[in-house]
């Protein structure tokens, strides 16, 4: 059996409500999204249990009806498992993942200020990677954001 | 002030000892570092934004610009991306060319690294020669693509240029003297007591650290770490070409270097098989100005490490999501460890020894500033003119030195 397809399985096998929510695009691809609720105890199965122990990157997402954080996680052989969530844009709050990954902390900060997520557990820090004096509220990678020259017009 | 007290030195965003801006907040408690803060963000573009404004052929030329070393990587990863959730299928000969052109910017990733790194310590010679060297890899780059940097070789569905045999004979000559000096290159690092006392135990990273720092290419090899997107998840054509990942255990700026020069005779020899077994047929693949919806990710092992593209599309000419993450933004966690406890002098060779590159870094939001000014192009003496001006406004008077230097310039 494939890598891919015996990671599926134990995913499904674990979590029920992941049954046929599991995409494998290509070979070592997997996209799957998962309701906020039950999001750390998947974290958590990938990351322990399935040796997805490097952190690629996180991408935020604005979905309109919500905004939505994309987990890239990669094992040492070269499957990368996209693991979504999403928050309403009213309460954008995550919980941190820096007790996995200390390296979070930068991709976390960069959420904070592009889509305006609240990270939970996030340390006091310099922010990243806007200006110190970028005024409130403006969060520039949500969709509805646009360009101060743009909004004047 | 008491001496056990610590003390407190900024460091940028403007700084000599810097190449591009960034702010590092330094804790010291005599000439050892207690404690570093870093702040990026000085280079940030809006590039991510600016993705999702335009159209994705448009996007190829504008994620080449996310950096300027390693430009190829960066359109690379893009263009996989697309491919994969559009469902093309490059031809083999496109994949050999975009594998060339990434191992040859990858030789003068590293070369110029050397140079930067020579130049760290003081040993200016290195510098002299390694850029010299280079030259005859820019010489390739440029008889390839027409450009020193910004190939523009990739589009979506192929590359825009193909490799003649003429150009395969000239690209052999450049990497048999590229070899021939590299393997001098390896001496000078493994004999020259200079480099070797200067670097060693300097950047300290131990393999636990770099793994649980998320530290990534030779930052992370140099520490033990058996980990390359080009063996580990293999894109274009290194699938099919034999080649070593290098590592090494020494986990200090020394080890880096090893690393860095050996992966240099990786290079060539992969360079080698691309020319050798080039696939014959076409370069490329007609794609659709519309991409269908879907969602992918794009690995790729640049000069510094991985960088990772997240593409979006909803259908549409235009992309949904264009997410880039650089290799620094990977490694500046680890630096942060890697200084602590170490003097300040050794502060500039271990913040080099990743290979920052903090352009890529910050990519991302174009905000226009002065709106409904119209964009003015001055000539040099406009220019100088303005300077003058401006610094007169400021208090500090340049007219008469203005008026020297031009009398000076006149002769000539």
């Amino acid at each position: 059996m494939l890598n891919e397809e015996k990671i599926i399985q134990d995913l499904c096998g674990k979590f029920k409500f992941l049954e046929n929510q599991i995409k494998a695009t290509r070979p070592r691809r997997i996209f799957l999204e998962v309701p906020y609720e039950h999001f750390m105890e998947v974290f958590d199965f990938c990351v322990r249990q399935l040796s997805f122990t490097q952190l690629c990157a996180m991408s935020g997402l604005d979905d309109v009806e919500k905004l939505s954080v994309m987990y890239h996680l990669a094992q040492e052989g070269g499957i990368v498992i996209n693991l979504k969530t999403g928050v309403s844009r009213e309460q954008p709050v995550l919980k941190t993942v820096m007790p996995y990954f200390l390296c979070a902390e930068i991709y976390e900060r960069e959420l904070v200020d592009l889509f305006g997520f609240k990270i939970e557990g996030l340390p006091d820090g310099n922010r990243y990677p806007l200006t110190d004096d970028w005024p409130k509220g403006e969060f520039p990678l949500r969709k509805d954001w646009k360009p101060f020259d743009q909004k004047k017009a | 002030m008491h001496h056990s007290s610590k003390f407190k030195i900024p460091m940028g965003p403007q700084h000599p000892a810097l190449k591009e801006p960034e702010s590092f907040s330094i804790a010291l408690k005599g000439e050892k570092i207690m404690g570093v803060d870093i702040r990026l963000g000085y280079n940030h573009r809006g590039i991510e934004k600016a993705c999702e404004e335009r159209t994705f052929v448009q996007d190829v030329y504008l994620i080449e610009r996310v950096c300027g070393i390693c430009s190829h990587s960066h359109s690379t990863a893009f263009v996989q991306g697309v491919e994969e959730i559009a469902g093309l299928i490059v031809p083999p000969r496109a994949q050999y060319i975009r594998t060339l052109i990434g191992e040859l910017e990858r030789v003068h990733s590293h070369l110029l690294w050397l140079g930067v790194a020579g130049h760290e310590i003081g040993f200016d010679t290195l510098l002299m020669y390694t850029w010299r060297d280079r030259e005859i890899v820019m010489d390739i780059l440029a008889l390839l693509s027409g450009n020193r940097v910004n190939y523009g070789m990739n589009m979506i569905g192929g590359v825009r240029r193909n490799v003649t045999e003429e150009q395969a004979q000239d690209i052999l000559k450049g990497v048999k003297t590229l070899e021939e000096r590299t393997k001098y290159y390896i001496e000078v690092a493994t004999q020259e007591t200079t480099i070797i006392k200067r670097l060693s135990g300097v950047g300290v990273l131990k393999k636990d650290d770099a793994l649980r720092l998320g530290a990534v290419g030779p930052t992370a090899r140099a520490s033990g770490v058996e980990y390359d997107v080009r063996r580990n998840d293999p894109y274009a054509a290194y699938a099919e070409l034999d080649f070593n990942v290098i590592t090494d255990t020494n986990s200090d700026v020394y080890g880096r270097t090893i690393v860095r020069v050996k992966e240099l005779l990786e290079s060539y020899k992969m360079i080698r098989q691309c020319l050798k077994n080039l696939p014959n047929g076409p370069i490329a693949v007609k794609a659709p100005r519309k991409i269908p919806a879907g969602e992918a990710i794009s690995r790729y092992e640049a000069p510094r490490g991985e960088d990772v593209h997240y593409i979006k599309s909803n259908g549409g000419e235009k992309p949904e999501r264009v997410k880039v993450r650089a290799p620094t933004l990977a490694n500046i966690q680890a630096v942060k460890h890697m200084l602590k406890d170490r003097y300040l002098a050794d502060m500039p060779i271990v913040v080099a020894a990743i290979d920052p590159c903090f352009s890529c870094t910050d990519r991302l939001v174009s905000v226009k500033g002065n709106a409904g000014k119209s964009k003015k192009i001055l000539t040099w003496e406009a220019l100088r003119n303005y300077s003058v001006e401006w610094h007169q406004v400021h208090g500090i008077d340049f007219t008469e030195l203005s008026y020297k230097f031009r009398t000076k310039m006149e002769r000539f």
